[in-house]
């Protein structure tokens, strides 16, 4: 399919009428009858251990409904986030909740409970854990490992020479729990000329997301009705069906429209069945209100970053070798991973020769982490970039052409499995950026203008953008309409919709013809992957593709048993099934659909495939006999990573007195395959250039050490990038390449959208500084002012989670 | 360059009007203690986007509350609560201005404009809504409603602005998904088509 009808041109998404006329619901717009409010009580500190909940004096309030506390609801297993705790590891855990019929209520409730908590040594600062005689954050241990060899909990101690060395950049002695490697690292850095080592950092911070996740529940009978803010749809259901103790035909979740994601909410978060709990224990709907300040503790935060790597290059500037060793915060529970995938981002994006990686999980008594955006391939992204440059400049080599050198293609092999790549074409986006950005002019144009300097960067991110095995739907009905079933949640990308237009695709119909189904898991949704790791622009034209494939056997068989011949002699065009030999002898698609209810079986739903997920089984059962239905798994075949790439080239203009950089201008290319939604693709690539510049040089963590308080809690002190933070346009375009293990050869893209950005921006500061590398995100004014007037910075080397 | 809706402006109008609820407990408590006694208050009238309500208002409610809890008004959208990310944008007498942080009590006798109130009187779209739509600009769209205020404020006074005084003037909103290119396009856009 090359001369596409659908693919790779915009369309209206159906919810985007609603976001700018503000009829969009999302979860706190949304009134239940009879609903109370119901509002948290947190931890004041980081550790520590409740002693007493006293509610006397509000035992006899007007207005109060309930209190919910730990006991009433259920303990998962240690350390996965409760939905409300006694032994509260991070500041602004949830301990107990109030319910009342006037949330005003609820907050004179609470400051009328009294709840007496014993304070437990806690953490900040993971090297200050690590260190022999250092607290741990947790009394099962200070490490955390989640998966694999060494599962569980585990206490690593250093000795301060150890600590030392590794704050110094030196090859490091202390314990490390994960490791892989390939190649011959020893013989890489041997055959290297250049051997770059450096401390680094790069700082966790929150998601902040947009809408704060108030979430709301109610029952009708033995079903519960969730409405919460989430990233994915039908993949929620088995863990909030397990959250809730409830089985998942015994549960609705309703999510239409969610504020932002961002990692955040891709799988189902204790606080959106807090709101289930209560509501069974007061007998009303109860809606669950998160403040702004409660998303900073609950809402989750990409981990830090405190390593060492070492790189070698080869004279005419090929990585040799790479040895990276990351001490990595995983704040106080489980955590998605982060350093192990910011290994094998280096091995996807530069392709080293040999490599080893290693990483410490150290937990502490900081916001809970989770993935975000590009979880460790964007951080180390910002920390590689200006390290190549660095490289080059030492051999003499132009920083485009050292890149191109080393770039990813069809043939490289990735990861510690040193695995193929589906297709990639990382040197083709990097000459078309260059091209874009006029890299050869502007590199030679004069930087210096009194104080004012210009630096140029060049970044480069990648994410793994797919996975199978997940189900499509499609039905028509006898009034000729194509009813495309999405699984894919909603958090602002339009992906639930784009990735339907291969289903239309492939049944030929016009988009005017189409109704998608999304956003409440009772209207009947298959099973989707989670939105998530760029991986729905993949994933789901696949299951779309396989259904619409399964749709249109069908029509032929019936237009067949109706027609005469066998499915074989029949085509499809302009909504009707017709004879190869004579176009006269069809069937529109509402007969086809009309008959097919008649016939039965398959054909209507009565009969579904045995390989489907029960998820997607119970929609087919609903749907059965209503029309014409397609249903199928995803089993196509797929081997090897699917890559998503990114390439951004920045200028920025820094003013070497007061620190402060402005970024000028930049330009960015994707390379994910087919462009299935241009507009969409530009919202990911402009979207993700302002999170990357905001990693570069804004956001952060900061923490008392004394109290363990966060100091950055509201969008002025967590500062995230806004309209003049960026730069006043921001160019970006698409290799537009097939990729040959999908089929409209799309791949996913949001990750690496940013990871480009902020290694761009960390290039183009360090080049200002004629190539001064810090070697921690983010880079802040105060750091760029001490180290032209040469001063020492503020921290001390590897501190994190503080000023 | 001129800057109508200057932050200044903004600040010297929220300090002189309202003040802000805090996220402290116990001025919390304070605040609602009275609310959850029975203070009664004479009905309010309130002009919002030309017809009239007539509302119970406790005095130290804030606009915010009273257009979603009381009015029914849930386009207006609440991200922070403390006039630090715009989300919550209003006209007032034609001004942008935060809802969070305006007390209901100080807009009596003067107009109110939230994005429930730019269909024209066929039901059709703002140029700004259906250049926002054209131009793709929302994401997850939680502060969308707030970007179409400042925007529709800002071409009722400049109606041909250049692209920075478009990125001025909206720079008291926040977006998280870094939507800015596009919202700045949609603004250009709508600009072009009202001419």
């Amino acid at each position: 399919m090359q001369d596409y009808k659908h693919i790779g041109k915009d369309f209206v998404p159906p919810d985007i009428a609603g976001k700018v006329t503000g009829e969009g619901k999302y979860t706190e717009d949304i009134h239940a009858e009879g609903m109370v409010f119901a509002r948290l009580y947190t931890s004041p500190m980081p550790h520590g251990r409740v002693t007493r909940i006293d509610t006397s004096a509000i035992e006899n309030m007007k207005g109060i409904v309930g209190v919910l506390t730990a006991d009433d609801v259920p303990a998962p297993e240690v350390p996965d986030p409760p939905i409300l705790t006694n032994h509260p590891v991070y500041l602004g855990e949830p301990i107990l909740a109030v319910a009342a019929e006037h949330e005003s209520i609820a907050e004179a409730a609470l400051a009328r409970i009294r709840v007496d908590i014993e304070p437990l040594p806690f953490v900040v600062d993971p090297l200050d854990s690590v260190v022999e005689g250092g607290p741990n954050a947790r009394d099962e241990g200070n490490i955390f490992v989640r998966f694999g060899e060494g599962a569980g909990f585990h206490t690593v101690k250093w000795t301060p020479e150890q600590v030392a060395e590794f704050r110094a950049g030196k090859e490091p002695s202390g314990e490390f729990l994960q490791e892989w490697s390939y190649g011959d690292l020893e013989k890489g850095f041997a055959d290297a000329e250049v051997i770059l080592e450096e401390p680094f950092v790069t700082a966790g911070y929150p998601h902040m997301s947009m809408e704060p996740r108030t979430a709301m529940a109610y029952w009708e009978g033995d079903t519960c009705y969730v409405y919460a803010s989430s990233q994915s749809q039908s993949y929620w259901m088995p863990g909030l069906a397990k959250l809730l103790d409830i089985e998942q035909d015994k549960l609705v979740l309703v999510s239409e429209y969610t504020g932002g994601g961002f990692g955040s909410k891709f799988a189902p978060y204790p606080a959106a069945a807090l709101p289930g709990w209560f509501s069974k224990k007061v007998g009303r709907p109860v809606q669950l209100h998160i403040s702004r300040e409660q998303e900073f503790y609950i809402g989750s935060a990409r981990a830090g970053f405190q390593g060492r790597i070492k790189i070698g290059f080869a004279k005419n500037g090929r990585v040799t070798a790479a040895d990276v060793a990351i001490v990595e915060d995983i704040g106080p529970m489980t955590a998605s991973g982060n350093t192990s995938a910011a290994g094998g981002a280096i091995s996807v994006v530069y392709d080293p020769e040999a490599m080893r990686w290693r990483g410490l999980p150290v937990i502490t008594n900081t916001t809970p982490r989770g993935a975000q955006r590009g979880p460790g391939q964007n951080q180390i992204a910002a920390v590689m970039a200006p390290l190549i440059d660095k490289a080059a400049r030492l051999l003499g080599i132009d920083r485009l052409e050292i890149r191109k050198l080393n770039a990813t293609d069809s043939s490289t092999t990735v990861y510690a499995e040193q695995a193929p790549v589906t297709s990639a074409y990382l040197e083709e986006a990097l000459t078309k950026g260059a091209v874009e950005f006029d890299w050869a002019n502007r590199s030679a144009a004069p930087r210096l203008r009194g104080n004012v300097v210009r630096g140029l960067g060049i970044g480069q991110a990648y994410h793994s953008t797919g996975v199978t095995g997940y189900d499509g739907l499609v039905r028509i009905t006898p009034d000729g309409v194509v009813h495309l079933h999405s699984g894919v949640g909603n958090l602002g990308t339009y992906s639930y919709a784009s990735v339907t237009r291969a289903a239309a695709e492939v049944l030929k119909c016009d988009w005017e013809d189409c109704v998608i189904h999304h956003g409440r898991t009772d209207r009947h949704l298959p099973w989707n992957s989670s939105q998530a790791g760029s991986n729905t622009t993949f994933t789901q034209t696949r299951t779309n593709y396989v259904a619409a494939v399964d749709a249109v056997a069908k029509m032929k068989s019936v237009a067949a048993e109706s027609l005469g011949g066998s499915a074989d002699d029949y085509e499809i065009d302009g909504e009707r099934v017709f004879l190869r030999a004579n176009s006269g002898r069809n069937m529109t698609y509402a007969a086809i659909a009309q008959r097919a209810i008649e016939l039965g079986g398959a054909y209507s739903g009565q009969n579904a495939p045995e390989d489907i997920n029960g998820v997607t089984r119970r929609a087919v059962q609903a749907l059965s006999g209503t029309g014409l239905i397609g249903v199928a798994k995803d089993t196509l075949p797929q081997n090897g990573i699917i890559p998503g790439l990114a390439v951004a080239f920045v200028e920025i203009e820094l003013d070497l007195e007061t620190g402060k950089y402005n970024i000028l201008d930049y330009a960015c290319v994707a390379e994910c395959g087919t462009v299935v939604h241009p507009q969409g693709l530009s919202a990911q690539m402009i979207g993700g250039a302002v999170w990357g510049m905001g990693m570069a040089g804004l956001e952060k963590h900061v923490y008392d050490p004394q109290n363990g308080l966060p100091a950055h809690v509201g969008f002025n002190q967590c500062r995230i990038p806004t309209y003049l933070d960026t730069p006043p346009a921001i160019r970006s375009s698409a290799v537009d390449l097939p990729d040959p293990q999908n089929p409209v050869g799309a791949r996913g893209i949001g990750e690496p959208a940013m990871g480009c950005a902020a290694a761009a921006v960390m290039a183009a500061i360090s080049d200002a500084l004629d190539g001064h590398t810090f070697s921690r995100t983010p880079v802040t004014p105060d750091m760029i002012v001490n180290h032209v007037a040469n001063r020492a910075m503020s921290f001390k080397p590897l501190q994190t989670n503080s000023f | 360059m001129k800057l109508p809706h200057s932050r200044r402006r903004f600040i010297q109008g929220a300090i002189a009007s309202s003040v802000a609820t805090s996220g402290c407990s116990a001025q919390r408590s304070a605040n609602t203690e009275a609310a959850a006694s029975e203070v009664s208050t004479e009905p309010l009238e309130l002009r919002i986007n030309g017809r009239s309500h007539s509302c119970t208002v406790p005095p130290q409610e804030t606009l915010a509350r009273t257009l979603r809890d009381e009015l029914e008004l849930t386009g207006t959208k609440v991200g922070c609560n403390r006039g630090e990310c715009g989300t919550c944008t209003v006209l007032i007498d034609g001004v942008p201005n935060y809802a969070c942080s305006t007390l209901t009590h100080s807009v009596r006798g003067r107009n109110v404009t939230t994005i429930e109130g730019l269909r024209d009187a066929d039901g059709a779209l703002h140029p700004v809504q259906q250049a926002f739509i054209d131009e793709l600009a929302p994401q997850c769209g939680f502060c969308t409603p707030g970007q179409v205020m400042v925007a529709v404020a800002l071409l009722s006074e400049n109606p041909d602005p250049s692209r920075e005084e478009v990125r001025q003037a909206l720079s008291g909103n926040i977006c998280r998904c870094g939507a800015y290119e596009h919202y700045i396009n949609g603004v250009l856009r709508a600009a072009k088509t009202a001419v």
